[in-house]
């Protein structure tokens, strides 16, 4: 007797397969046909995928919203100089005045297209054999691909606006590509804040980081989702740079899932402030390959948990046979507030090349109670030296924001978090 | 006046203040000296509020008021003021922001005004300049890298700027050169005053010489065994503590 455990589909995941449709160039059709056949193939991840092991996206996303109608285009201002592009619900309703040297297409009308240097960068990706991602690619038919030509400085940052309104619970499929050109320099901001709690948000951004490009990417992930599955799938090209750092203090589920490509003589840096309380879950998991020689990574993840939160850190450092003279570093941190927080902390290298210099480090523990009878001692309630102790905590990541109004941001969000706590 | 009335303390299973008896006037320096392991750090972590001790009798009264009950915030906004003997490091958090921190804490509590950021930088240059610490020492985070000299002196900068009623110094001349000691004791004795009032634990006479005692307490197996002048400072230098450790035994 033939029994085909693959026909034995999750709720989620035959509400997820009936959304796919579509559209576009043959070109652009075949590839997304190819990631949905992927996403079937596989499923929602569960345990039983190393790369998901902490998060059960099959059991957590057991309800799957339907998709968001079209949203109605809108103007949008810039912000402080800073070019905002606006999506509400899953669809990009506009955006402020492009900066010199900045082209923008919609991703229908690239699929349209079909231009093959374009669907390559959009679907061949690092990540595209992540379910997740793949899924992604099946299911987004709404996002936007800018250009930023060679040589071009941007002072101020181009913001990738994420917005949810509509109170029932709503599906959002996006993906976005943005490509530096070489020598160009940009700070883009990835930005969830503000959400309705119910909205499932499924959104792939990738970056093409040029020759002696710099990217620095801002991640502000503090929006009440009901999930937020955001890959970063990055690729960096000869001396390219590319720095990110990411808030993350959202809704139910977070994961956050990123890929680099480090090219030769690349520098990346990835870091990142977690605040968690209550039920919530967020998982960070990365892959760092550096394939060809003299790039340096680092990684600095600090993970503040509280209530019965639940934090997930996997990193993975790949050093490819060729890449010799790669310098890695990656760290995870983990404060735990309350006796039921957990955190799964996993940092791992996988080394193939014989000249190089890595080294992980990942710890888990509790405040200090010296230094916390310390500050009290001079008259500082334990709230407030618990917050003082945190913020020093967290201090050491926020550190690398390199804008200082991001920077401040990020801190003031760290204190309203602990005050909120001591209500 | 502090006094400590019959005060029996524990940590887990082992007792280590049996029925310690003693009082701090106004205006008075006390000396306690004691041998090693006499329970001299547990009566100072306890009179300020640590936590881990269990208390099982007795009563610390601040001017009448048992502060038993309080936690260490309050404590010390009521006055008590601990110098630690192993300052601790705290990374991320810097010296300065920690003085603010602590001082406008302790006024709030008092229904005093927070202290302007001018007022509180004259405050703290004047404490500096005093006590001979850099102002580059004040950017630093807190205790980290300070060598054992630094951190006491700050411990006594702390309380020029805090001015407490009852400041208690937990072995403040342990790993002090000479030079520093001079530095942190003539600080101390800067601060003496009619209205206030020391407890000085320590394990050697020499500190005594810097800041010389009122009265002297010795103690040993968790209880106030002798009582004297300074003098007694001098005996125990000369004989050591071995009549004592075998009388309580």
């Amino acid at each position: 007797m033939d029994v085909s455990v693959k026909n034995l589909k999750t709720t989620g995941e035959t509400a997820l397969a009936a959304l796919f449709a579509p559209s576009g160039a043959a070109a652009s059709k075949a590839l997304r046909q190819r990631a949905f056949d992927l996403f079937q193939t596989m499923g929602l991840p569960s345990r039983r995928l190393e790369s998901w092991h902490y998060t059960d996206l099959k059991r957590m996303l057991a309800n799957v919203a339907p998709r968001a109608a079209t949203s109605a285009a809108a103007n949008v201002d810039a912000e402080a100089g800073a070019c905002v592009i606006r999506f509400v619900d899953g669809h990009c309703i506009g955006h402020s005045a492009l900066p010199k040297g900045v082209t923008l297409r919609g991703l229908s009308d690239v699929l349209a297209q079909g231009d093959a240097d374009t669907l390559g960068a959009l679907y061949a990706s690092v990540g595209s054999e992540d379910p997740v991602v793949a899924l992604n690619a099946a299911l987004a038919d709404d996002g936007v691909v800018i250009d930023v030509a060679a040589g071009v400085t941007l002072d101020a940052a181009i913001i990738l606006d994420f917005v949810s309104s509509d109170a029932t619970a709503r599906s959002e499929f996006m993906r976005c590509l943005v490509r530096v050109g070489a020598g160009a320099k940009l700070t883009l901001v990835e930005r969830h804040v503000s959400a309705q709690a119910s909205a499932q948000r499924h959104l792939a951004l990738a970056v093409s980081v040029g020759a002696h490009a710099s990217v620095s990417h801002v991640f502000e992930g503090v929006a009440d989702l009901d999930v937020l599955l955001a890959s970063l799938l990055v690729d960096v090209a000869a001396q390219g740079n590319f720095q990110s750092f990411a808030l993350v203090s959202g809704g139910r589920l977070t994961r956050r899932q990123i890929w680099v490509r480090a090219g030769q003589a690349t520098q990346v840096g990835l870091r990142g402030v977690s605040l968690l309380r209550g039920e919530q879950h967020a998982d960070t998991t990365l892959v760092i390959d550096h394939v060809e020689p003299n790039s340096e990574s680092r990684e600095l993840f600090k993970h503040i948990l509280d209530g019965s939160a639940t934090g997930v850190f996997q990193g993975k450092v790949v050093v490819q046979p060729n890449a010799q003279k790669t310098d890695g570093g990656m760290k995870s941190h983990a404060l735990i507030l309350s006796d039921d927080a957990t955190m799964d902390n996993k940092p791992e290298l996988e080394i193939y090349a014989d000249d190089v210099v890595c080294g992980h480090g990942a710890t888990v523990a509790q405040l200090d109670d010296d230094q916390l009878f310390y500050l009290m001692s001079r008259g500082i309630p334990k709230t407030q030296a618990q917050a003082m102790l945190i913020e020093a905590f967290a201090l050491s990541a926020v550190d690398f924001v390199e804008d200082e109004v991001q920077r401040e941001q990020v801190m003031t969000f760290v204190r309203d978090w602990m005050m909120a706590r001591g209500a | 006046m502090l006094e400590i009335k019959n005060l029996h303390v524990r940590i887990d299973d082992k007792k280590i203040l049996n029925g310690l008896t003693l009082t701090v006037k106004p205006g008075e320096v006390a000396a306690i000296m004691g041998p090693n392991g006499s329970g001299k750090s547990t009566l100072s972590y306890v009179i300020a509020g640590r936590q881990d001790y269990e208390v099982t009798e007795g009563e610390i009264l601040l001017d009448g008021v048992n502060i038993l009950e309080l936690d260490a915030h309050e404590r010390a906004a009521k006055g008590l003021f601990l110098a630690f003997q192993y300052p601790i490091e705290i990374p991320g958090v810097t010296t300065m922001t920690f003085l603010k921190a602590s001082l406008n804490a302790q006024r709030k509590q008092r229904g005093e005004a927070e202290l302007s950021t001018p007022d509180f930088m004259k405050k703290v240059r004047a404490a500096a300049d005093k006590l001979g610490v850099p102002q580059e020492m004040l950017r630093r985070p807190l205790n980290v890298g300070f060598s054992g000299g630094e951190k006491k002196r700050l411990e006594v900068l702390q309380m020029f700027l805090l001015e407490p009623r009852y400041g208690i110094l937990d072995e403040t001349d342990s790993g002090l050169d000479i030079d520093a000691l001079r530095i942190v004791s003539e600080g101390v004795n800067a601060l003496r005053s009619p209205t206030r009032g020391f407890l000085v634990i320590t394990h050697y006479q020499r500190l005594l010489d810097h800041i010389v005692p009122d009265v002297v307490h010795v103690m040993s197996r968790g209880q106030i065994v002798k009582t004297g002048g300074k003098e007694l400072a001098l005996e125990l230098e000369k004989n050591g503590y071995r009549d004592y450790v075998t009388e309580a035994a």
